[in-house]
């Protein structure tokens, strides 16, 4: 009976087993994605369902026209409601990834009957894409270490602090998805250099497409993996494979990169892609010696060598010559200013300060990697040694992954977000081996300590309770297939010692029982740590929206939303076509919630508009009214956080309004407005200060508040208390003075001529104290 | 400013007089008693009107003429005339007689009963009038008092005689500029009286003019759209769309928000703040939001009664400022949805629940469920009606919406409307059931897809690589199989030599060894060949050794096992003692355990693959 029968719930048992094992991890993965969208809701519960931020209004906006309009008037935008009177063609200088995304998925549910606004769609894209990204990091990790490794990665990454930073529900920015498609582009890539598949190449060329379509940091992969290829090559790890995973990437990539406007010819002109040629031509070099190698004898060989070397040199001598001549010649000098201040941290803060005053362009500090990494910082070593054991082309490739953004994101802060992704799959491959080989051995000395107590018995009972076990075990194997698994081995080691001698030898690495447990222990505990952090850091540091700020003061919550106070009283009181100029900073969610044309918006493409801003703002009264006039603006915004101690307000930033200002205009001159180095806005504070359009918009009747003057975030007294405005009048201020906007006084008529000038401007001051009764303009 | 519109005053005055000299009487008619009463303590002027009509003719008449001036005629937002004993609303329409100057407007009532000699009847008028309050002046900075104009006639201007008659204004409790004095006027704290006025001739008129201050709201909706959606899984969702703006004075110069707020005496009077809306009771998940997210300032208050909302816009409105914002809220359905005579209706009001909101445009859109047929609506005065299909949560066919449209729109026309349609229960199990079944064929078609064999081309070298080793895993899972048995053979041995301690029948245990021997023999031939196809194959190479390496050892299990059979059978037949026979097979047995141990380890590992 038993002879016969039990076979059969054997084999069903093992494909019990895979069935099980993989609908498990099916399971855990939905479980991740669930996890990594819900992670990034308390941004929705905490503040509400909005749009958060400065970047994230702009793709809100494109993403409104685009489905409003439709793909073709998309790729057409010419956009004349920003960077006035330039305008801004946005259909062929946004990276339209992210865009085309949303757009998609609202019109796909639009055409379902499912009404959901863009704006839904808009902030919920972020967390949806983290979903995938999980997933693609499980793919990716499962090429290199298998499904646990894989598993532990994309929990980890789910709720990475760092990635969360950047999608969480609002977060509508090039990131969200950008993330998600250089996981699943490096995914592909270890795929097709796993299988060899041409199908996985193709699909990795399209990944990689998309990924040109979501972020400029497109560049990445594009550089990574020739790095990758070129050290397989080196290492003498070349393969039909990686000439697979290479070569269609290189050119179906490249085609498919310069169809999107904003790359075009880039693709092939700029510096960031020249390594992947040069490897191009390398791989194709080293492809030629293998093949001649195949079909020559060795003796034929060496002379070949001397042939092909020779005429390789000569090739790549000229290669190298026409690309030189091409870096020279190419319209932006080779390298574009973000690229260059990768490669020398501090050519920006040299040359470009409009790259060095965006803080998270700044290189990071040490408190911000255990902020956005946590204890994946220090799993990642670990992680590391696990990859050389044994290193293969795809675990080559992640520590190449890990070394290459850890560099970056020391350079700017940023790039933290790329360190993340490589963060996790090392810790998670860490994890998993550390998991591998602790259980291990417990279940070993488990085992042996059972086995022990079984020696005691008879000898001879031994063989039987084994058969009998064995019978038994199958039987519940269907039934319960981990438990019974675990129950044979507890059961047949103790069977007899040589093969556990032989299983010993197995496992190369067996800890005593004690060690195993408490190293287990720490794990989980680190693992729990790591979940703690990641859970307040979404849930505190990186939820809140900064379009609405919240206090929690004695008598509960308090809600400062002046900022879209402000813009609501712009979008409905002003004409559609005024001008408002701001600060770079606020032109995105000027454009995009108080639809007004703005001057200089956070695309900071010309410095020079920026520039004119900047020294508008630095300069006294009426020079600044000559130039806002010279541009039409008729409204002019500033961000003030004196009153309520809000910090990063106009004031603080206004150094880089001068120094970009006196970067173009060279009257305007840092020094004019530092006393001794210090930037001060006291009584110390330099006559040209206290003058400046900045500082009289922000401290404009601030005095009369409290009587002193004293600005809650530079903890001062302001210098000039009492003054009066000429050129511009106060038309709103938010409930909390933290936006004041204020009107350009038409030009006054010149009756008197200029010959009168001097007169003119003695009486401008009794004028402007009498306007209140009398303004024959208004 | 204020010489234009004196002058407009003096044309209407001449119009007038040119009117009353050129205009015959009307009919017989005589109000008797005339007493009117104006409210202005909002932003709209709401005249109460009771009107005591005798017939002293002879002629029995049945329509009565109710006139204004044209001025407040074009701003006359609602109009109801009622008459007491009996209870009756009565039918009023626009009328256009011959002999009426164009400076008049003119309605006509339809009298519940036609008036024969001598009868008398009272009309009680309510006329509500927007815009008639004029700024004035019409721009003043922040720091003013917002001050309104009212123009009026201290004389009922009726093309009836009218016997006696009194006007009493209802001011707001705040500052009066000036009042027109005529003869018999008073000022009672903020009531202003003009009357009484005995027996004046038809088209009398006395132009008045009230200049006071108003602190009310003058809160203008330009547009308001109400979308009511009847969902019959039990809720109506209104969502509201305000475009408000003041429609006061015009602010002009600065605004300052530091006057605004300061303490203790804040400038900017003009302004207004809030807006309270007086949402039904019951109303739930209430959200107040606009283009750019939620407004956080709102508070609520509810009880049975009713649900308060109290909403701020983001910024205070003065004159002039427009703002936008939306609100929605929920109802249960038991309250609004009834049924009669085989039809469903929903009863649900129809204006705005803001308190005081005068409404330019209003925009009904009742939203019923899809599949609703026979669809008719009353309303309690005229509207624009017309239909919509709006697609909305997977609908397929759209639901029907009714689109009511009315300009003008005051409290007073908040009244209920009725929508009555037909609506079988059925279709709401239309939409659950069409997402269970797309899931279902989602399902279906991933099967099928898992399980179907799609490759175009059967030649491919990856499909035949994958074919092979799809043999090969077939023929290792025999393989497996087979071991499996040779080992449940062993068992079986190993279970006759048991038997063989308990009753010592060597006999039968020779037999279940030949039995046994030939059994494995047949196995070892069925091996031979699965084998062979293993050694062959290309894709099986790396596994092949490991097969082999467990065939080996299972052969080896088998003459260690074999050996100890006959060792032990002959050690009974020797009938040798227990101890002799276990001392012999002691080395033997190690070995079978050992070997035993590194077949399931071999096994294990097939099986992984």
């Amino acid at each position: 009976m038993a002879a016969l029968e039990s076979p059969q719930p054997a084999a069903t048992a093992t494909a019990m087993r895979h069935a099980f094992g993989n609908v498990l991890s099916v399971l855990i993965l939905v479980l991740i994605g669930v996890l990594a969208f819900s992670i990034r809701l308390f941004s929705v519960i905490k503040y509400e369902s909005v749009i958060h931020e400065f970047d994230p209004y702009f793709n809100y906006r494109v993403t409104q026209f685009l489905s409003k309009n439709g793909i073709y008037e998309f790729w057409n935008w010419f956009d004349d409601r920003t960077w006035y009177p330039l305008g801004r063609v946005i259909g062929g200088t946004v990276y339209p990834g992210l865009t085309l995304t949303a757009g998609t998925i609202w019109w796909f549910l639009n055409s379902l009957n499912i009404p959901l606004s863009v704006e839904t769609v808009c902030v919920f894209t972020a967390p949806v894409f983290s979903a995938f990204a999980s997933w693609a990091t499980y793919l990716l990790t499962q090429e290199v270490k298998g499904s646990g490794a894989g598993l532990a990665a994309a929990v980890l990454l789910a709720m990475v602090p760092s990635y969360i930073s950047r999608s969480v529900a609002g977060s509508y920015d090039n990131e969200a998805v950008a993330i998600f498609a250089l996981i699943f582009t490096f995914y592909l890539y270890i795929k097709t250099l796993n299988t060899g598949s041409l199908f996985y190449a193709t699909l990795n060329a399209l990944a990689y497409f998309y990924m040109v379509c979501s972020w400029g940091g497109y560049t990445f992969i594009i550089n990574l993996i020739p790095m990758h290829v070129l050290l397989c090559i080196v290492t003498g790890r070349y393969s039909p494979r990686l000439y697979i995973a290479y070569a269609p990437l290189v050119v179906l990539g490249t085609l498919l990169a310069a169809l999107v406007p904003v790359v075009g010819f880039n693709a092939v002109l700029t510096s960031e892609h020249f390594a992947s040629f040069l490897v191009f031509i390398i791989i194709h070099v080293v492809a030629l010696v293998y093949y001649i190698k195949g079909i020559l004898t060795p003796k034929m060989f060496k002379v070949a060598v001397t042939l092909v070397v020779s005429i390789g040199m000569v090739v790549c001598f000229i290669v190298v010559a026409i690309l030189v001549a091409l870096v020279a010649s190419s319209p932006t000098g080779g390298w574009s200013g973000r690229s260059l201040s990768l490669l020398d941290p501090t050519y920006a803060s040299k040359y470009i300060p409009i790259i060095a005053s965006v803080s998270e362009h700044q290189p990071p500090t040490w408190p911000s990697y255990f902020m956005d990494i946590n204890v994946l910082a220090f799993l990642v070593p670990a992680g590391i040694i696990a990859c050389f054991s044994p290193l293969s082309d795809s675990s080559s490739f992640v520590v190449l992954y890990i070394v290459m953004s850890v560099y970056f994101s020391g350079v700017m802060v940023r790039l933290m977000l790329v360190l993340a992704p490589a963060a996790c799959i090392m810790s998670g491959i860490a994890l998993s081996q550390a998991f591998d080989v602790f259980t291990g051995s417990i279940k070993y000395q488990l085992g042996r300590s059972s086995n022990s107590t079984d020696d005691a018995e008879d000898t001879n009972n031994a063989p039987k309770d084994d058969a009998s076990a064995g019978k038994t075990d199958k039987g519940e194997e269907i039934v319960k297939e981990r438990s019974s698994k675990k129950g044979k081995k507890k059961e047949r080691e103790p069977a007899d010692k040589p093969s556990v001698k032989s299983k010993a030898k197995k496992k190369a690495l067996v800890l005593p029982l004690e060690t195993s447990i408490v190293a287990l222990l720490l794990l989980i505990m680190l693992g729990a740590f790591y979940v703690i952090h990641c859970v307040w850091a979404a849930a505190e540091a990186y939820s809140a929206p900064s379009i609405v700020l919240t206090s929690q003061s004695r008598d509960g919550l308090h809600v400062f939303d002046d900022f879209r106070e402000s813009y609501a009283w712009l979008s409905h009181n002003t004409d559609v076509d005024d001008k408002v100029a701001s600060w770079w900073d606020y032109g995105y969610q000027t454009t995009a919630m108080a639809n007004r044309t703005v001057i200089v918006d956070n695309n900071t493409w010309n410095n020079t508009h920026i520039a004119t801003v900047g020294t508008a703002m630095s300069s006294p009264e009426k020079a600044a009214w000559e130039i806002f006039n010279s541009l039409d603006v008729k409204y002019v915004l500033v961000v003030f956080g004196g009153l309520i101690g809000y910090p990063s307000d106009d004031i603080n930033k206004f150094l880089w309004m001068v120094r970009i200002g006196g970067g173009v205009f060279p009257h305007i001159k840092e020094a004019d407005y530092l006393r001794d180095g210090q930037y001060r806005i006291n009584s110390e504070a330099t006559p040209t200060m206290l003058n400046c359009l900045m500082y009289k918009l922000s401290y404009y009747r601030f005095v009369e508040t409290d009587g002193k003057g004293y600005d809650r975030v530079r903890r001062t007294e302001i210098g000039k208390k009492h003054f009066k405005l000429t050129h511009f009048e106060e038309v709103f201020t938010s409930h909390h003075w933290m936006v004041r906007i204020y009107k350009l006084k038409p030009a006054r008529n010149r009756i008197r001529g200029r010959a009168k000038k001097l007169k003119s401007k003695t009486t401008s001051a009794g004028w402007s104290s009498k306007s209140e009764k009398k303004n024959p303009w208004v | 400013m204020k010489q234009s519109s004196v002058v407009v005053v003096d044309l209407l005055l001449l119009l007038l007089t040119i009117a009353v000299i050129a205009t015959p009487a009307f009919s017989d008619l005589v109000l008797s008693k005339v007493e009117r009463r104006i409210d202005v303590t909002s932003q709209f002027a709401r005249v109460t009107k009771s009107l005591k009509v005798v017939n002293p003719g002879s002629e029995s008449i049945s329509e009565f003429m109710l006139t204004f001036p044209k001025f407040l005629g074009n701003n006359l937002a609602y109009l109801s005339v009622k008459t007491k004993r009996p209870l009756a609303n009565l039918s009023v329409k626009k009328a256009d007689p011959k002999g009426i100057p164009d400076s008049i407007s003119v309605y006509s009532v339809a009298l519940p009963k036609t008036l024969s000699k001598g009868d008398s009847l009272t009309l009680e008028v309510v006329a509500t009038f927007t815009n008639v309050l004029q700024p004035f002046p019409e721009k003043i900075t922040q720091g003013e008092i917002h001050l309104v104009m009212l123009q009026e006639s201290a004389q009922y201007l009726s093309p009836y005689t009218v016997e006696s008659q009194s006007l009493s204004i209802k001011l707001p409790n705040a500052r009066i500029e000036s009042y027109s004095k005529l003869e018999n006027t008073k000022l009672q704290g903020s009531e202003l009286k003009y009357g009484p006025y005995k027996n004046l001739p038809p088209f009398s008129y006395s132009p008045i003019v009230v200049h006071f201050e108003s602190k009310a709201a003058f809160a203008v909706a330009e547009k308001l759209v109400r979308e009511i959606e009847v969902s019959h899984w039990g809720n109506v969702q209104v969502t509201e769309h305000y475009n408000v703006v003041h429609r006061g004075a015009q602010l002009k110069g600065e605004f300052s928000r530091l006057d605004f707020q300061a303490r203790p005496n804040p400038r900017g009077a003009s302004a207004f703040r809030h807006l309270l809306a007086r949402l039904p009771p019951r109303a739930h998940s209430i959200y107040y939001r606009d283009d750019i997210g939620n407004i956080s300032t709102s508070e609520m208050q509810s009880d049975s009664k009713k649900t308060e909302l109290l909403i701020e816009p983001r910024f205070p409105l003065f004159g002039g400022w427009k703002t936008f914002f939306t609100i929605g809220y929920g109802l249960p359905l038991s309250d609004f949805l009834f049924a009669s005579e085989g039809k469903r209706f929903v009863n649900i009001s129809f204006g705005s629940p803001m308190i005081d909101l005068v409404t330019e445009k209003l925009i009904v859109q009742v939203v019923l469920p899809e599949g609703s047929k026979d669809i008719s609506v009353t309303t309690p005065f005229a509207v624009k009606q017309s239909r919509e299909i709006k697609y909305s949560h997977l609908d397929i066919a759209g639901r029907p919406v009714v689109v009511l449209e009315k300009d003008n729109v005051v409290p007073d026309h908040n009244q209920h409307i009725q929508v009555y349609y037909k609506f079988s229960n059925i279709n709401l199990l239309s939409e659950p059931l069409m997402l269970i079944s797309g899931f279902f064929v989602l399902f279906i078609t991933c099967i099928i897809y898992t399980r179907a064999d799609f490759s175009i081309s059967k030649s491919s070298p990856t499909y035949l690589a994958k074919l092979q080793w799809d043999e090969v895993l077939a023929t290792l899972q025999e393989v497996q199989s087979i071991i499996q048995k040779c080992l449940a053979a062993h068992d079986k041995l190993e279970a006759s030599l048991r038997d063989l301690s308990r009753t010592g029948d060597f006999q039968t245990c020779k037999a279940a060894r030949k039995s046994t021997d030939s059994l494995l023999k047949d196995l070892s031939k069925e091996l031979k060949p699965l084998l062979g196809f293993l050694q062959s194959s290309p894709s099986a190479s790396h596994i092949s050794p490991k097969v082999e390496e467990l065939v080996v050892k299972e052969k080896e299990l088998q003459e260690k096992l074999m050996a100890k059979h006959t060792t032990v059978v002959e050690g009974y037949e020797k009938k040798s003692s227990g101890r002799d026979i276990e001392n012999r097979i002691a080395s033997q047995q190690q070995k079978i355990i050992a070997l035993r141990q590194e077949i399931e380890d071999l096994l294990e590992f097939i099986d992984e693959i």
